[in-house]
């Protein structure tokens, strides 16, 4: 089945932050455009008589005390960043 | 043409807890870089968020006070972008099922005179939602660091109805919803560390048009009086590129205080596309009537609520009770001080008056002033009863201010009290004042009672200046009217 118009592709892949070559675009066009249709075909299913839920299990109001634990070490907390300077994470420039 | 704003703010306010919303990682401002962070905080893979119940009571309690209604049922949901200050790529916030619906903010407009209280109006609140703030950046001329030390950090956007027209609203609103915070113990909404933070909507129509006009976003507000400024010169922009023939270009603008002049942010950010999910990792939320009801019970009187009291019960002019209100902990003072004196009015002058002035010049603070409440009530005490005058009692107050020694104590010990020590040596110096006039007592006896000043400089000689003119005024009124 061809992929829903209102499926922009470039949008989507700009969103994600992806640089895809026209093939992966036609790649991903297909599949993302396959999962519209489920969603289309689920969208038909009368649910008229069922509850509005943002989860698939019935449990509410989990929570834990306001007490403070211990923070990671700096230095644990930092080892993954590929550059670091003055215990803070470098990002290329953000603002002009 | 005759144009009128409509402004509506946007008010990120973060909750005072011990650890984060959805991680147990201590929160606070002011420590070392990265340094608050945990695997939640940081997003590593397989951690899941847990929230925090300390939050989500301090959002419904911030929310009664306000007049919302409380969601009987809430979720979360992922609002999705990239940028470096979200460890996570998606910020946790609350999207079409917020916790706090509705309510308004009372705000007072400022008065004709200073004494006299302004116009009083009440600011429509669309909704309050909980959500999690991000890390900060810190830019550089090459590049930007990341701190996310205020990640996860709770906190709460209060989002008002586009209902304000003037600078001045703006400035009341924001006033009184740090007043209300700090009032409920939600957060201490202190701009310049970034606890309370404001983002104003603007935009400016022909008077008597219903249609909203263009609006632009102000962001970068970070102080109570740059958001009266910033939205006061983007009035008058905008006001002037209608006039001059333009258009409003819908935009986001950073206001710099310093400067006074807000600039265009091009940002690749500004094609918001946030994809909101529900987001799976946390649960949805139930209020009951219990819950609400012990968060209620917890609500203090808000500001204006107190002032309305102070004023009614106490009788204090309104200058004074607008000094008071507006810190909690000042008002509370001042109602000790009241009730331990029996005289309101004589306790709120001295704290607003001479506390005020001495905390101020010294740089300190009511929390570590060594005058209390008690002390303010013993010296009005005093100067009610005639035992310190009232250029004594301003020595006195320094003095206790400086030692926090009771006024009692000072005023002995620096003989600053009014003399006699008792009422028969005043009884006695008045008898010889009225024997040695006997001018002025024919004429106060006839009926001319400016006569009775004629004693006083006699008497006041005798007492070396240092007794209470009401005193004496009333001792010469008895002996004078006795039957001689």
């Amino acid at each position: 089945m061809p992929a829903p118009a209102e499926l922009n592709i470039d949008h989507v892949a700009k969103l994600a932050r992806l640089a895809l070559t026209p093939g992966e675009k036609a790649q991903f066009s297909q599949q993302l455009g396959d999962v519209l249709h489920h969603i289309e075909q689920l969208s038909k299913v009368d649910v008229s008589g069922v509850e509005p839920t943002a989860h698939a299990f019935p449990i509410y109001n989990v929570w834990a005390d306001d007490v403070a634990q211990p923070a990671l070490p700096v230095e644990v907390a930092l080892r993954n960043a590929p550059a670091q300077r003055d215990n803070m994470i470098v990002v290329p420039k953000v603002v002009e | 043409m005759k144009y009128e704003a409509v402004i509506g703010l946007e008010v990120h306010v973060q909750i005072k807890t011990h650890s984060k919303i959805f991680a147990r990682v201590g929160a606070g401002y002011g420590h070392e870089p990265n340094t608050l962070t945990d695997p939640v905080v940081l997003a590593l893979p397989g951690t899941l968020p847990v929230m925090n119940k300390a939050a989500l009571d301090a959002v419904i309690k911030a929310g009664l006070m306000l007049g919302c209604e409380i969601a009987p049922l809430c979720k979360w949901d992922r609002k999705n972008y990239f940028y470096p200050d979200s460890p996570k790529n998606y910020q946790i916030s609350q999207y079409d099922q917020p916790i706090c619906v509705g309510g308004e903010v009372e705000i007072e407009l400022p008065g004709p005179a200073r004494n006299l209280m302004g116009e009083h109006k009440r600011i429509p609140l669309t909704r309050i939602h909980l959500e999690e703030d991000v890390g900060k950046l810190n830019h550089f001329a090459g590049d930007s660091l990341v701190d996310f030390n205020r990640a996860g950090t709770p906190l709460m956007e209060i989002v008002s109805e586009p209902a304000m027209h003037t600078a001045e609203e703006a400035f009341a609103y924001l006033t009184s919803i740090r007043a209300t915070m700090i009032y409920g113990g939600i957060s201490d909404c202190d701009m310049e560390k970034g606890q309370l933070r404001c983002d104003a909507n603007i935009s400016i129509r022909p008077v008597g048009e219903t249609k909203l006009g263009t609006k632009v976003e102000l962001k970068n507000l970070n102080s109570i009086s740059f958001v009266r400024d910033g939205i006061a010169y983007e009035i008058r922009r905008q006001v002037a590129a209608l006039e001059s023939g333009g258009i409003i270009v819908q935009e986001t603008r950073d206001y710099d205080g310093q400067t006074g002049v807000s600039q265009s942010l091009r940002s690749k950010e500004m094609a918001h596309d946030y994809r909101y999910f529900p987001d799976p990792d946390l649960m949805p939320v139930k209020v009951d009537e219990a819950w609400k009801a012990r968060l209620k019970a917890e609500c203090p009187e808000l500001p204006f609520q107190k002032q309305r009291r102070f004023i009614e019960a106490y009788q204090i002019p309104y200058t004074i009770s607008s000094v008071l209100v507006w810190d909690k902990d000042l008002s509370d003072y001042f109602e000790e001080a009241a009730k331990l004196s029996g005289k309101p009015q004589a306790a709120g002058n001295w704290i607003v008056n001479d506390l005020l002035r001495e905390i101020g010049a010294s740089k300190a603070s009511l929390e570590v002033s060594r005058v209390r409440p008690a002390h303010i009530a013993d010296l009005v005490k005093l100067v009610d009863g005639g035992q310190l005058l009232t250029a004594a009692a301003r020595e006195v107050f320094i003095e206790m201010f400086a030692t926090g020694e009771m006024p009692g104590v000072i005023a002995d010990r620096k003989s600053l009290k009014a003399a006699p020590a008792d009422a028969g040596e005043l009884e006695q110096w008045c008898r010889e004042a009225i024997a040695a006039n006997p001018k002025s007592l024919s004429d106060f006896k006839t009926g001319k009672d400016s006569a009775i000043n004629g004693f006083k400089g006699f008497v006041m000689k005798a007492a070396k200046g240092k007794a209470s003119p009401k005193l004496i005024d009333e001792t010469l009124r008895k002996l004078l009217n006795a039957p001689m």
